[in-house]
Order: structure tokens, then sequence, then C-alpha cells
């Protein structure tokens, strides 16, 4: 992005203006996620910078200290095995953890499989109506979550009445709350394994075949190492829109089914606690390991298919 | 020739002609393809298009009064619109109250009337209250209760809510109300909050687009400029946004955002602004703007970026070495080939924003809220239909803009990341 030779001394002016309206987006972008980081350590419940964070003491752990206590039996117990096991069983913020990574990782599990499954069909050439269907599949992530979210409330109050029948309610259980997360997250499992799939060369799976593997073998020979790193960040992406997602919880989950993002929300909506930003800054380290994860497995996905640079 | 054709038809090794074999095989090869993505299709059809079509049926269905007052609905579908009612009317009312009284249900029956005309469930509570008193010549003693039975608004509310199916909810959902006469009218001015809300909403999204353009295209020209390494170095900052919880990033603005918050305290500091005078950028429709242009911005860059590293630089020095000025040449040579990218990323933008629900909640305030939280609003209050039908609403305008971007740039174009 070097200045031409010939530039006009006005070109020159606009050019650094450029550069300077850039580094305030990207500012824009990622000043909001930082700031939170040194924030999470104030040792006062206030949600500005001060000059008291400078002094000893200004600094600590003290929101993450509340992020385990919250909701604990005995909080100021010495902290030894039963302290743990309290805060194991009964801290809100642990609970919450649990059903996240719980009702994430099944969500993910169901996405994946059936998503992957599903683009080795759709893009095969042979395959039929694929636009409608595409569209359909897809779907989940276009429609808006409170439309999706009051569907499923009536739905889920009676699953079987579409048929008639009548067999108990999915509100308030962890199935409900799975399924409609897997929903959600299906969409970014077909987009990333069909994007992998492009670059795919169908010949291999003849070549494969003409020297005599069955298709499981071709499957597993051929096909899942060549995809692997798009079905990774897929399921990647899956556990993070579960992970992220609160108004279908919302809408649908019992008190047993609390997540982190719907602790959050209760935590904005109700007393805004630091302890917030403590979760905040958790979550943003997550986050940063989830998007190197991601970047490594796209550069490697790359260098399969033979393809340099982006 | 003809001869030689027919005699020498091609078969497979087995002998059967060779273009039936063909396409039996081709028809193999498509249901196999067909089989892969049959399991997702089910799924996604029995716990996503099957609950929204459920709630679609819930928008013009609420048996609420036809089932529980079958006498007065029955005598309403024998008797034309704008027929007085007689004691005949009157007593199979009394009836109806009487059973509604026994089975507790002239609450349901009242919320459905309710819908229809505003504030006649007291009513129907009132009347189920002393339904037992109730003796003939009913017509005298249901005016006694309350002289609104005499209504004829009353009684043309009862008719349309007579027929379990009704257009209602979208009637009010377009902020319109049936006449006495049994005609249709707009709601008086100040009630008019559905068709507001909904038009502001679009516009929102459709200034948040703007913003997001405007903000996305330097920087993805920039990165789209840069050589790969130094790109992929800033991407990152584009992209953890993008990974980042929602939730995280909302909090984190009105960290930024709120009265004390980061910026007020630092300007005030700087003394730019005096502490009196603060500026308030959250729980408002500025905070929403803000919240979501920061949120939906990666959306915009991406496809803009995928779209600007492909097109060649020769072009725009080609336009330079031919006498065009560094404007012209933006213009005429580099802005029409980043169309698909501003089509593809403006509109998922678009779309995105016009469901938006969390944000607009958690940082909107009063005047920052946009249909989603309307819906929302009418799911905590129980008016499921009136939900309903306000999520039609909604859905049909996205849907009407995926359509638009399937034609436009194809769902299979669709990238993350």
């Amino acid at each position: 992005m070097a200045l031409p030779t010939y530039a006009s001394p006005l070109e020159r002016a606009w050019h650094y203006a450029y550069l300077v309206i850039c580094v305030a987006i990207f500012i824009f972008l990622i000043s909001p996620i930082l700031i939170v980081i040194p924030l999470s350590f104030n040792t006062e419940p206030y949600f500005s910078f001060s000059w008291k964070m400078l002094e000893p003491g200004g600094l600590g752990g003290r929101w993450y200290d509340e992020l385990l206590t919250y909701g604990m039996q005995a909080p100021e117990a010495p902290r030894d095995g039963s302290w743990f096991g309290d805060m194991w069983r009964n801290a809100a913020w642990v609970k919450a953890a649990k059903n996240s990574v719980w009702i994430g990782l099944w969500a993910t599990v169901f996405a994946t499989v059936l998503g992957t499954l599903a683009a080795l069909g759709l893009s095969r050439p042979e395959m039929p109506y694929r636009r409608v269907i595409m569209a359909v599949l897809i779907s989940p992530m276009i429609v808006p979550i409170i439309i999706i979210a009051t569907g499923l409330f009536f739905f889920y109050s009676n699953p079987c009445g579409v048929v008639g029948l009548s067999c108990g309610r999915l509100t308030s259980t962890y199935l409900g709350v799975i399924l409609a997360h897997t929903a959600l997250g299906i969409p970014f499992v077909i987009i990333t394994v069909t994007a992998t799939l492009s670059g795919f060369d169908q010949s291999l799976i003849r070549a494969a075949a003409s020297l005599g593997a069955n298709p499981r073998t071709t499957f597993f020979k051929v096909i899942m190492p060549l995809i692997l790193p798009g079905v990774i960040s897929g399921a990647l992406f899956a556990f993070v829109t579960s992970f992220d997602e609160v108004v279908a919880v919302l809408f649908l989950a019992g008190p047993d089914q609390q997540t982190i993002p719907r602790q959050m929300w209760n935590g904005i909506r109700e007393q805004i606690s630091p302890a917030i930003l403590a979760v905040a800054t958790i979550l943003v380290v997550i986050s940063i390991g989830l998007l190197a994860t991601v970047e490594l497995l796209r550069r490697r996905s790359d260098r399969l298919r033979g393809v340099t640079g982006r | 020739m003809t001869d030689l054709a027919a005699n020498a038809l091609l078969t497979t090794a087995d002998g059967r002609p060779l273009k039936s074999a063909l396409a039996a095989a081709q028809v193999r090869a498509k249901r196999r393809a067909f089989l892969l993505v049959l399991p997702l299709l089910l799924f996604v059809l029995l716990t996503f298009v099957v609950p929204i079509g459920q709630m679609l049926h819930r928008s013009v269905y609420h048996d609420g009064f036809s089932a529980n007052a079958p006498a007065v609905s029955a005598w309403l579908a024998a008797h034309p619109a704008g027929t007085a009612p007689d004691e005949a009317a009157y007593a199979a009312l009394a009836e109806d109250f009487k059973a509604m009284k026994a089975a507790k249900t002239a609450g349901e029956a009242g919320t459905r009337v309710n819908y229809t005309l505003p504030e006649s469930r007291s009513l129907f509570t009132k009347t189920a209250r002393v339904a037992d008193d109730l003796a003939p010549p009913y017509r005298e003693a249901l005016l006694a209760v309350d002289a609104k039975w005499g209504d004829p608004l009353v009684w043309e509310a009862m008719r349309s809510a007579s027929s379990a199916y009704t257009s209602d909810f979208y009637l009010s959902g377009l902020d319109m109300e049936r006449t006495a006469d049994g005609g249709i009218e707009r709601v008086p001015p100040k009630e008019r909050i559905y068709v507001y809300l909904y038009l502001k909403t679009f516009a929102l999204s459709a200034l948040i687009t703007f913003i997001c353009l405007l903000l996305a295209f330097p920087v993805a020209h920039l990165l789209a400029t840069l050589p790969m390494a130094k790109a992929n170095l800033l991407m990152i900052l584009v992209l953890l946004p993008f990974w980042t919880s929602l939730l995280v990033r909302t909090t984190s603005w009105m960290v930024l955002l709120q009265g004390q918050g980061v910026v007020n305290n630092t300007l005030v500091a700087l003394g730019l602004i005096k502490d009196e005078s603060r500026l308030s950028m959250m729980y408002n429709q500025t905070g929403t703007i803000i919240v979501m242009v920061h949120i939906l911005l990666p959306f915009m860059i991406l496809p803009l970026y995928s779209v600007m590293r492909v097109i060649p630089p020769s072009y725009a020095r080609a336009a330079r070495s031919l006498g065009a000025t560094s404007w012209t040449t933006f213009r005429r040579i580099y802005l029409p080939q980043t169309l698909p990218g501003i089509g593809a990323g403006a509109l998922l933008v678009f779309i995105l924003a016009v469901g938006y629900y969390i944000t607009p909640a958690l940082v909107g305030g009063a005047d920052g809220q946009l249909f989603s939280n309307l819906i929302q609003f009418h799911m905590t209050k129980s008016n499921w239909s009136m939900a309903a039908a306000l999520s039609a609403m909604l859905l049909l305008g996205v849907l009407l803009l995926y359509w638009l971007y399937d034609r436009l740039v194809g769902i299979d174009k669709l990238k993350l990341g």
C-alpha cells in the first residue's frame, strides 16, 4: 500500500488521513474488548479507571474470587476440600459454566455430525434441489432469534401436538436447549464444511474406488483427513454459537439450565457487578484461544489443498 | 446409417443398454446424495420449520372465545353482521356465562375479545361473577350488570371472536381496528405503535448498515492491499470481535459509554466537557446504534475484503496512466468492482440488524427498542397470538431480504472468517 512516486501533495495528505481513519476504526473495533481486562482487576466496585487502581491493593482478583463464591453455602469457610466441594456444587457461576459446556458440547456434536453429512451430500454435483435445501438449512442463522425462540416456546410446550398426541414438554429440559442450540449451530457447520469441500478434488474418491477401497475406507482415509480442518472450525463455530446464546435459554430453559450468558444477562439487567467484567475477561481469553485455533486450522487446510496465501 | 446406429446400440458388459444404465446410475447417485442430507433436513424441519409454522398458525387461530362461549357463537354465526341482538342472543350469552363461571373460563374468553376491543376483559370477568343470578328477561338482566352489553361495538367484537380463525391479530399489528358496522379503520394516531416501530426498525437497520459500510470500506481496502503477512496480523483485530461473546461486547460498551463510564470520565478529565453535561450515549437510540455497528462491522468487512483481495491493481494503474484523477479512478474503476462485496455485506448486515434483540434490550433504553423487543414484550404478557402475528410480520420482511440475498449473492457464497 505504498504511495506512488507521482502522487500529488493532496493525494499524499489524503493517504495519511486514510491511514489515520483506518487506525481509528481498528481502535473502535478492538478497544471495547480490551478495556474490560484491566477494569476487571479493579478492587473498587466501579466501572471506570481511577487513580486508586495504582495504589497498593487497588488491583486484585477480588471479582474473580466472587465468581467462585457467589451462591456458595459457606463462602467464608477455610479453603479446604469441603470448600471446593461446596464451590463446585453451589457457586452460581460454576454451575452456569458447567451447563454452558455440557449444552455446548452436545449441541456441537449433533450439529457437526448432521451438518458434515449434509455438507458432503450438498457438495456432490448430483444433489437434487440443492438451492432450496441449502436455503432451508442456512435459515436458522438468518431468521431472527426472537422468532425462533417464540416458535420453539410454543412447540416445546407440547412437542407431539403436531401429530395430535401429548407427550410431556421440552421446556425447562436440557434436551430442549440442546436441540435449539443444535439448530442454531448447523448453518455454521454447513458453511465451513461446504467451503472446505469446494476445494476438494472429487476425482480422489474415484481414484480411491478404482484402487479397491470401499466407500467406508474412502471416507475415513481420503475424505475425512482432507476436510477435517473445516469440520473442526465448523464445530468450533457451533460451540461458540451455543456458548454465546442467550435468547433461546431465556425463553426455553428452566432454573436448572442457567448458562453463562443467561447469568450475565441477569447480572447486566439487575445488579451490574464488576464480577461481570471478570467473566467477560475470561470469555475474551477463551475467544482469543478459539480464534488462534481456527486460524491455524485454516492455514493447515490451505496448505493441504495446495493454496498458498489467502 | 440408421440401421448401423440401431444395431450398434451401446450396451454395458452385462448387456443392458448404456443409456438406461447411465440413467439408473445417475438416479442412484442422486439418491445417495439426498440420503446424506436427509437426516439434517428432517432435523431442521422438525425443530425449526414446524415450530415456526405452528407459530404462524397461532397468529390466525385463537379459540378462547369460540370454544368457551358456543351458544352465543352459534347465534352470531346464524345472524349477519349488524343484526341487533335480540332476547335469544342475550339468553345464549347468559347460558354461556353460567357455563363459563362453572368452568372458570370467562377470563380466557374475555382475553380473546379484549384483543379486538380493548378493555372488555373486565366486562367478562365482572359478568361471570354474577352469572348465577342472571334470570329472564336476560336482556334487562345483562344490561343491569353492565350497560356495555347494549353496545354494538361489544357485539361486533364478540362476532369477530366467535370464529377461531381470525385476522384480528394482524389488524392490530397493522394498527387497524374494526368499527361497529363491521368495517375496518386505522386506530387513533397516538395508538399507532406497531407500523411505526416496524418502519423504524428497518430505517435504523438501514442507518446501521450504512455506517458499517462507511467504516468497513477503508479497513477492508487496507487489508486487501497490504502484504499478506501484515494483513493477516491486522485481520486478527477484525476477527477477535467476531469471535467474542455478544454479551461481552455489549457489557464493554456499557462500561465505556455510560454516564460515569470511561469515555465520559476521560472527556471530563481532559476538560472537553463539563462534569454536569456528560454525554448520554447509553440506554437510548445512540447506544443501540453504536453497539450494533460494532457487533455487525465484521460481517461487512469480511465479504468486502474477500472481493477487494482479488481486484487486480493493474486496472487502477491503467486508469491513472490514461489520465484519470485518483478520484475518477476510484469512482469509475475501483468502486464498481467492489459492488458484489458491498451488496453481500450490506444485505447480510441489514438482515441481521432487522432481527436484533439482545443489544437493544440491554442498551436501548426507551427509544432504542426494535421490533423484536416488541415481540418479546407480548410474550412476557402472554399475548401469544399477538406475539405470533408480529413475528410473522417480521419474518416476512426478513425472508424477503433473504430471498433477495439468495438471488443477488447466492447462499453458497456465504463465508465466515
